[in-house]
């Protein structure tokens, strides 16, 4: 689950990791009144307006602005900001709707530098790695400049440790061209310390700080916040349910995650109902392979009930891009009967307008092809995933 | 006897009064695994009833803690079914009371819990297999988890995979060509688990039962390129392989927690590249597994 960067600098503040005074607004005119505060209140003439949508290269696409001119003109930027679909490497060419704005104050910068935090699965340990290059995507300084990424792992048993915090603070050359070295050295380090026990106490995936700046004054503070948390964990964490953003999700995957299924969009039109999520992208593999493309990845998980499996037989039905179904159960936990009746009472109430190919196999099998065939929907049932990719491409061809 | 499991093997299950852990339980013992205890704190001293393959009825002792079971039952194996947020406990509490292997089938758990549970575990000898895991088989002789036992045929193919049910195709396949299985090791979809690909590769290798290795790996981590390293530089068997995920669009978790592209990194077609380079011979489509691996034979 992804957050906004105003939502993971409140974290970092509770942490004590210094961030610029900021405020978040939902209209031009709380962003006016925010930007005069902030003028107000920290004696500067400068702030900056960002778009606060759960994508990367913000600035680079043109969603973050910084406003010499004072209240009024961070007003006006804010009305160009809102409603704007921002395009950023990461959103794709559709880009995303802005819809809420983060007001902040400008800052004296003399160097940007990058701090990430990342499971390491190799080494099965949390992962840091900082850069002098902030400010720059981390995946072009790993392909083009890897010797400039330091990287410590945190030994869960003892937490990160003050050597390893300074042994990253040396080796992006902090103790240069800042007042006091021994201040900025002591400052990063906090930060790096505290960036740690954040991301094992708040069940993080990544959490980045792109870039964190050193200003003019040798002061060491978060500009910008990436967090993503581990779904796995929410059961644990209440208050991320108020931290979510439906806007920024797809209905549809959130839909499914609301329904407990595992849903992924994907650009083709057939179709996909399958049993685990190995089996699941096999089935796109195998569609592809036959010439065909998948219109989705659907996992029904081991254990679904037979609302379930009918919830998410309709989300299939209902999408206007999906012009043939393949429903691919190797049953183990999964009884292919509870996916017939599934998939039959999701059709009686929507109607099947495209061609149906099933392929039933293991738990219940002999059930679950005896309700589709005294349901009198027309299925064409397939004797191995092979021969049911060939048949649902075929079909979809034909039609 | 094959690999981690087999006839002696004597398990302990871990939730075995839960939804999950009973009805698998049950299947394990009418399967014919030697469920000797189950473990549910605050349930010792109950009875857990199930009938053996013979149709026998038998009674399974339930604990209160692991450590109890493994001292009454003698217990060497755990298979867990502990929900998620409380599995890691469960996995220390088997490791700690001498299990020497440990299977846990449970989805869902924190990275960061499972990071501490390697961090516990290193430097002992136990074996961990998952969590997010089918578990594992030793077809004929011991079923530890929750794959349909009936699919399974006793034979000389090792079977490795992240995923489950494409572990059930697989194997499905392999069947019904009449290749048997010696034993199938489910190593889960998470991002950090127990034994990996080379683990497993190892111990097929040195495994007389075993005569060749079909390992099923998708998209997410370089698990699969380790692999590939140690089958060039040690595997004295033929392997074939499956990498599932060549269609998954990047930065997407398809369904395991594992299963991601993420920064250009874990993509099925860098897999697929690094098994071949190995000799692996790489299924071209998923419903060509056990064929791929009969012409190695």
């Amino acid at each position: 689950m992804k957050i906004h960067e105003y939502q993971g600098k409140e974290i970092f503040a509770r942490y004590g990791i210094p961030i610029p005074k900021g405020y978040a607004c939902l209209t031009a005119d709380e962003v006016g009144k925010a930007a005069a505060r902030l003028i107000d209140e920290t004696k500067t003439p400068v702030v900056v307006v960002k778009a606060q949508i759960h994508a990367g290269g913000r600035g680079k696409g043109g969603g973050v602005k910084v406003v010499k001119g004072g209240a009024a003109e961070a007003k006006s930027v804010a009305e160009k900001l809102l409603g704007m679909q921002l395009v950023t490497h990461q959103t794709g060419p559709e880009g995303q709707k802005v819809r809420r704005l983060y007001v902040e104050q400008g800052l004296d910068i003399a160097r940007e530098l990058y701090l990430g935090l990342v499971v390491d699965r190799e080494k099965r340990r949390i992962a840091i790695m900082a850069s002098t290059e902030g400010g720059v995507e981390i995946e072009k300084v790993a392909a083009e400049t890897p010797e400039k990424i330091l990287t410590e792992h945190v030994d869960p048993a003892v937490g990160l440790s003050g050597y390893q915090a300074r042994k990253l603070a040396f080796g992006l050359g902090l103790t240069q061209g800042v007042p006091d070295a021994k201040a900025t050295v002591a400052e990063f380090a906090s930060i790096v310390t505290k960036l740690a026990t954040l991301f094992d106490k708040e069940d993080c995936s990544l959490c980045e700080v792109n870039p964190l700046i050193v200003t003019k004054q040798g002061k060491v503070i978060a500009l910008d916040s990436k967090i993503n948390f581990d779904d796995n964990a929410s059961g644990r964490h209440k208050s991320w349910v108020e931290l979510m953003d439906k806007d920024e999700e797809d209905p549809v995957e959130l839909e499914a995650k609301e329904a407990g299924l595992s849903y992924v969009s994907l650009d083709g039109d057939i179709g996909c109902l399958v049993n685990g999520a190995g089996l699941a992208m096999a089935t796109m593999d195998i569609i592809k392979h036959h010439g065909g493309t998948p219109a989705n990845f659907l996992d029904v998980g081991g254990g679904a009930t037979k609302d379930q499996v009918t919830k998410a037989f309709k989300m299939i039905l209902s999408s206007p891009k999906v012009k043939g179904i393949f429903v691919n159960i190797f049953g183990g936990i999964m009884r292919c009967d509870v996916i017939a009746e599934g998939v039959v009472t999701a059709t009686r109430e929507l109607g099947l307008k495209v061609p149906l190919v099933v392929r039933l196999e293991g738990t219940n099998v002999e059930q679950g092809k005896a309700i589709l065939a005294s349901s009198g929907l027309r299925i064409e049932a397939a004797d191995g995933m092979g021969d049911g990719a060939k048949k649902i491409v075929a079909a979809v061809r034909a039609a | 006897m094959a690999i981690l499991v087999g006839k002696d093997t004597r398990v302990v299950v871990q939730g075995i009064t839960g939804s999950a852990g009973s009805f698998h339980a049950k299947q394990c013992i009418a399967y014919g695994t030697k469920i000797v205890a189950g473990c549910t704190p605050h349930r010792g001293g109950e009875m857990f009833e199930a009938e053996g393959p013979d149709g026998k009825k038998t009674g399974v002792p339930v604990f209160d803690t692991v450590a109890e079971a493994v001292k009454k039952t003698g217990a060497d194996t755990s298979c867990i079914f502990v929900p998620a947020l409380g599995a890691a406990d469960a996995i220390l509490e088997a490791v700690d009371a001498g299990c020497s292997l440990v299977v846990c089938i449970t989805e869902g758990i924190p990275v960061t819990d499972m990071i501490r549970v390697r961090r516990a575990i290193e430097g002992r000898s136990v074996r961990l297999v998952g969590p997010n895991c089918p578990g594992v088989i030793t077809p004929g002789a011991c079923k530890i988890g929750i794959m349909p036992g009936h699919i399974h045929k006793v034979g000389r193919i090792g079977v490795v995979s992240r995923s489950g049910t494409l572990t059930y195709e697989a194997v499905g396949q392999l069947s019904a060509l009449g290749l048997g299985q010696s034993t199938c090791v489910g190593i889960g979809g998470d991002p950090v688990g127990g034994m990996d690909f080379v683990d497993v590769l190892k111990l097929f290798n040195e495994d007389g039962d075993t005569e060749a290795v079909m390992m099923m790996g998708e998209i997410g981590g370089n698990a699969e390129e380790r692999a590939a390293a140690y089958i060039k530089a040690h595997m004295k068997k033929p392997v074939a392989g499956f990498i599932a995920g060549a269609t998954a669009p990047p930065g997407k978790r398809m369904g395991h927690a594992g299963a991601i592209i993420s920064g250009g990194q874990g993509t099925a077609s860098d897999k697929t590249k690094a098994l071949e380079s190995a000799g692996v011979r790489v299924a071209p489509s998923p419903a060509e597994m056990a064929v791929t691996l009969k012409s190695l034979l």
